[in-house]
């Protein structure tokens, strides 16, 4: 047995003097400390990895059968929706796998807005871990990207429509707008060519970004650490060995609560997965499983649930501004709805970072946010009436207010003083 | 950049040179990976005009063609329908057809060549989702109790009348647009070229 490790050690050794291997082993989970005080929210950042990895597998499995090619086959269908109804019939396994690539989407939606709200929560954007949430952002976006090339695949109604109105925004962008969104289609409508390409971005282009921003996410974590549940950075307080008094190991401690968070997580997954895939049409929506038609629009068009918030403020402009169509003031509106979130550690004043130690105030305002965010999202998946744009034209101004008043109310509120070490609750 | 005894000079323009020789070249290749992209010689060529026949197309009533991969939508108006166009010129948001959404002959109240008969592209304005035709009038359209005709976007709620143009306070900006078409006789038209050219 000893010459078994001495052979073992050996390998190592041959590999450590050639590539890191022990180096970063160490310096990312046996000896990465993390505060001992992480609860319930940490889990959604290792749960996102593991989403992110199941996508890439189905994803791999789903193009071996998918056929990105919208001319008619022999029976009058779109190749693309014939190859996806394929996979759901004919393909052993094929509609496990397309359902865990579809549920997949919503996860990873729902995993990552719950991982932001906890960074919102305690403070994880403000100095020193800027720049992690910077790179977090920059996954959000290229997130949203990768989702919306995947929707068009199936080529379904709902694909067809909501690429036609999304590739339709770029074109309000003042002198360069319609030129831009025809060379993103590729043709004067969303065709073949939109199809082709949307499916070279999604299998590869975004893929790669995503990849690499992941792991600039991760390197930026581990250079600065993780914040905790008190907002208090652990670095403060070391023992004689340069470790943190509050910190403890990821490896093995946090990897063995990882382990828990994802046991939970399969087991919902896997509900959604057998007995709802579709989840009453909110994760995959009923007009999607008719095939494109260039020529009608169905009656009820609604982005799928993880966009109807930005969708919601969207519409909410209906003035227009300076001369210029309302049409252009609403995509402005809808694209800094998301990129004023780059600027939330610059805008936070706040002597504390933690919900925990912050003022009536700030808890005020983020009660407020979270409402008019799940109501913008609810009304994004009903059609517009006069009193729904109403209510989320008021919405959106919370929304906007959350952010914009945020060095005011922030920097006044009454805190409460924060503890020398972490605490457990 | 300074130049002390440290620093070789003649070196340190050649290296300037060089990368900005190498960065105009990188620009220069982007040019044909970027251009890729634009619609194909293909794609150009498929946008011939179409010819239809609305010898069976009765007053009130509708058809759609495909031109260019969009819907275009022939509409037979009735006389009810054509007199309830200058009634609401106060609630659009350009009555007169003043921006350039249509051919010169369609510069009119009716917005087309004969008074009944509207061609118009079936696209909504706003973010190019096809709208749907509510030819019913008052509450029974679903849209207003004093709805007088005219078609509503499903995606964002634009509201346009019987000759598409577009209600004010709405997201979409223009009326529906007015492809180029003639008449060859009376019943048959034909869209995407007109007479000029």
């Amino acid at each position: 047995m000893s010459k078994m490790n001495a052979i073992l050690q050996g390998t190592l050794n041959w590999v450590d003097e050639r590539f890191p291997l022990t180096k970063l082993w160490k310096e990312h989970l046996a000896e990465y400390y993390a505060p001992k005080n992480f609860n319930f929210w940490y889990f959604f950042g290792s749960l996102a990895l593991l989403v992110l990895v199941l996508q890439i597998v189905t994803g791999i499995l789903l193009t071996m059968h998918f056929k990105p090619d919208a001319s008619l086959n022999a029976s009058g269908v779109p190749v693309a929706f014939a190859s996806v109804e394929y996979i759901m019939r004919d393909v052993p396994w094929g509609w496990l796998i397309r359902y865990l690539h579809s549920t997949g989407a919503s996860a990873f939606f729902f995993v990552v807005y719950m991982h932001m709200f906890r960074g919102m929560l305690y403070g994880s954007y403000r100095k020193p871990r800027e720049l992690i949430w910077i790179f977090g952002m920059i996954i959000f976006l290229a997130l949203m990207a990768e989702a919306f090339f995947g929707y068009l695949l199936p080529w379904g109604q709902m694909s067809f429509w909501g690429a036609q109105v999304i590739v339709n925004l770029f074109s309000t962008i003042p002198l360069i707008g319609p030129d831009f969104s025809l060379w993103l289609r590729g043709d004067f409508v969303v065709g073949d060519a939109t199809l082709n390409r949307f499916f070279s971005f999604h299998v590869i282009a975004v893929p790669l970004v995503l990849l690499g921003l992941v792991a600039a996410h991760i390197i930026a974590l581990h250079e600065v650490g993780s914040n905790n549940p008190d907002g208090i950075e652990i670095k403060k307080k070391k023992d004689g060995n340069g470790i943190p008094l509050d910190g403890i190991p990821f490896h093995p401690y946090y990897t063995v609560k990882d382990i828990v968070g994802v046991v939970v997580f399969l087991m919902v997954f896997s509900v959604i997965l057998f007995f709802m895939p579709e989840f009453g049409g909110y994760f995959l929506e009923y007009n999607n499983f008719f095939p494109a038609d260039p020529l009608v629009t169905p009656l009820h068009i609604a982005p799928v649930w993880y966009f109807t918030p930005y969708y919601s403020i969207l519409r909410a402009v209906t003035y227009p501004l300076f001369g210029i169509d309302a049409k252009f003031w609403g995509v402005v509106a809808m694209g800094a709805s998301t990129m004023i979130l780059f600027l939330l550690p610059w805008l936070d004043r706040s002597p504390v970072k933690s919900i925990r130690y912050r003022g009536p105030l700030y808890k005020g305002f983020l009660t407020a946010f979270i409402v008019s965010f799940l109501i913008l999202g609810y009304l994004g998946m009903l059609g517009p009436t006069p009193v729904r744009t109403v209510v989320a034209q008021i919405c959106s101004v919370i929304y906007f207010a959350f952010f914009l008043l945020m060095p005011i109310y922030s920097s006044l509120d009454r805190c409460q003083p924060e503890p020398d070490r972490v605490t457990s609750k | 950049m300074s130049c002390d005894d440290k620093v070789d000079c003649g070196r340190r323009r050649l290296l300037v040179a060089t990368a900005a020789v190498g960065g105009v070249a990188g620009v220069a290749v982007a040019v044909p990976f970027v251009a890729s992209m634009l619609p194909s010689e293909r794609a150009k060529a498929a946008g011939a005009p179409v010819e239809v026949d609305i010898s069976k197309l009765a007053p009130g009533e509708m058809m759609t063609v495909e031109w260019r991969g969009k819907p275009v939508w022939v509409i037979n108006r009735t006389k009810e329908q054509l007199d309830s166009l200058p009634k609401i010129d106060g609630e659009l948001a350009d009555p007169k057809s003043e921006k350039p959404m249509q051919p010169d002959y369609a510069r009119n109240a009716t917005r087309s060549i004969k008074p009944e008969i509207l061609v118009a592209v079936g696209i909504c304005t706003h973010l190019g989702c096809s709208p749907s035709e509510k030819f019913k009038t008052g509450a029974e359209s679903g849209i207003a109790a004093d709805w007088p005709g005219g078609f509503f976007c499903p995606c964002h709620g634009s509201t346009f009348d019987l000759a598409g143009r577009v209600y004010k306070g709405k997201p979409a900006p223009d009326n529906l647009e007015i492809p180029p078409h003639m008449y060859l006789g009376d019943a048959r038209i034909v869209i995407g070229e007109d007479k000029k050219a």
